[in-house]
């Protein structure tokens, strides 16, 4: 099938920083942000937006890992997948602001398990949720809060995301 | 994986992963929260046809963390007193819902029995057959030895070059046997000290050193010293002349505690015969694992009811 690139490397860093703006409008100044990234692009993505926030508005920022693999609906229909650790700030995130981020929001099954996973590991005030592409076909009442690129697409397209420290290549591809 | 039942040529890689799906479960053990929904729906069935106080209430808090129904079966008190079989047992408790089988099981092989001969579909982890095989006890003990080692390090590792020195009845002893084949398979080296007359026949065959005497093996240089008990109950011999002179040539005391480097830890898969093959104030130093064994023990089962769960391997 053929592939086509849909965002480049300097796309990303556009889309992202716009992202990092549009959190940081949201903030109304409150200072209480918790990063967490879904692994495994997710995570450095998370990484990214929490630079940029404190480059538009210093402020400090504490960062997580969220793993969702044991709250996931597929798993007794799907061959075993590898857990990975979940890492929160030591203070916890009750009453604080968790940004959730992935890379590419689809059935929105990921996000229903990740809310899960955070509601088992405290109270927050708010979370939102923030992905690099938004491909459609969403299976459950889930939105996305910041989105990089809205990417209308195919259910039998695959939708792929190349980021350096994983592939070595900075791209956002359909195919 | 779709049943649990032996160590013995357990792939490495298979074995790496086992331990690092351990470690996020005891991470979720240390939460306010400590449940996940993942076996939400699904019983899994306890069938213990042998005395066990750990192993059994082990995998009933795996199975309840994860969110699993649980049914305990103990022989004492039920049907087979009447002559019921163990497939008539296994599959009455199907029959019931049961997509897990936890069996202990006094006779070796029968976990094994019960997931090949076609009498149930369920999932079946051996929790002890005989004097066979206990590989979730192998695996919660190479967890602990692993943390115990390479601390925040420890995940993706495997054991190499880890020097373990298994003491005491190698011959009755089925912690030692899945010990034996998850250490090797992990790239540790095994070495066993113990009486003769408590060794195996065709320990030449295993992938270990044996030595004849447990200061030999101290002095070579050790880990960790996995200590197992005298099991009495599966002894109809004079395997040694008396309790005093185990103790006094294969005992973990606390002198020779004091002989080992201080990284040295002691192990012990309990229930523990204090001043016979290990110290009491061994069993309470720091340097015992006894304690971490039993709270890895409830990981570890959840990380191999976890990776049943999914039709295969990934």
């Amino acid at each position: 099938m053929a592939s086509k690139v849909v965002l480049s490397g300097p796309d990303i860093e556009r889309a992202l920083k716009r992202i990092a703006h549009e959190i940081v409008e949201s903030q109304r100044g409150r200072h209480d942000l918790v990063f967490l990234g879904i692994p495994t692009r997710g995570v450095i993505l998370s990484n990214r937006l929490a630079e940029l926030v404190n480059s538009i508005e210093p402020q400090t920022i504490e960062r997580g890992v969220l793993d969702v693999t044991m709250y996931r609906d597929d798993l007794r229909t799907k061959s075993t997948r590898a857990t990975t650790p979940t890492t929160i700030p030591a203070s916890g995130i009750d009453g604080k602001t968790v940004v959730l981020v992935d890379d590419v929001l689809y059935s929105g099954r990921t996000i229903r398990a990740a809310l899960d996973a955070i509601t088992a590991l405290g109270r927050p005030q708010a979370v939102r949720l923030a992905v690099l592409v938004d491909r459609g076909h969403r299976e459950l009442p889930i939105r996305a809060d910041f989105v990089g690129k809205n990417l209308p697409s195919a259910v039998d397209e695959r939708v792929y995301v190349q980021l350096d420290e994983t592939d070595g290549d900075e791209m956002v591809g359909i195919r | 994986m779709k049943h649990f039942i032996s160590t013995h040529s357990i792939a490495r890689v298979t074995a790496v992963q086992l331990l690092d799906t351990t470690a996020d479960m005891a991470d979720v053990r240390q939460r306010d929260v400590k449940k996940l929904p993942t076996l939400r729906g699904k019983t899994v069935a306890n069938v213990f046809f042998e005395d066990s106080t750990r192993t059994r209430l082990s995998f009933e808090a795996a199975a309840l963390a994860l969110s699993a129904d649980v049914s305990t079966f103990t022989a004492k008190g039920s049907s087979v007193s009447k002559g019921e079989s163990l497939k008539d047992t296994v599959q009455t408790l199907e029959s019931m819902g049961a997509d897990f089988i936890v069996l202990r099981h006094f006779d070796s092989g029968a976990a094994a029995t019960v997931a090949t001969s076609g009498w149930v579909d369920a999932h079946v982890i051996n929790a002890g057959d005989g004097t066979h095989e206990h590989p979730t006890q192998a695996l919660l003990d190479a967890y602990t030895l692993r943390h115990r080692m390479f601390g925040l390090e420890a995940r993706g590792r495997d054991l190499s070059g880890v020097r373990v020195v298994i003491v005491g009845d190698i011959l009755h002893s089925r912690v030692a046997r899945s010990n034996i084949w998850m250490l090797s398979a992990l790239g540790a080296q095994v070495t066993i000290a113990a009486p003769r007359t408590l060794l195996p026949r065709d320990i030449a065959l295993w992938p270990v050193t044996v030595v004849e005497t447990l200061d030999a093996a101290l002095d070579a240089g050790v880990d960790a010293v996995m200590t197992l008990r005298i099991q009495k109950e599966r002894m109809n011999d004079a395997f040694f002349p008396g309790a005093a002179e185990y103790t006094r040539f294969w005992g973990m005391t606390a002198q020779r505690l004091s002989q080992v480097g201080s990284h040295t830890v002691v192990m012990h898969p309990g229930p523990m015969n204090r001043g016979l093959e290990i110290a009491g104030s061994v069993a309470d130093s720091e340097r015992s694992t006894v304690r971490e064994q039993v709270t890895n023990g409830v990981a570890a089962r959840m990380a191999v009811l976890y990776t049943l769960l999914g039709e295969g391997q990934e």
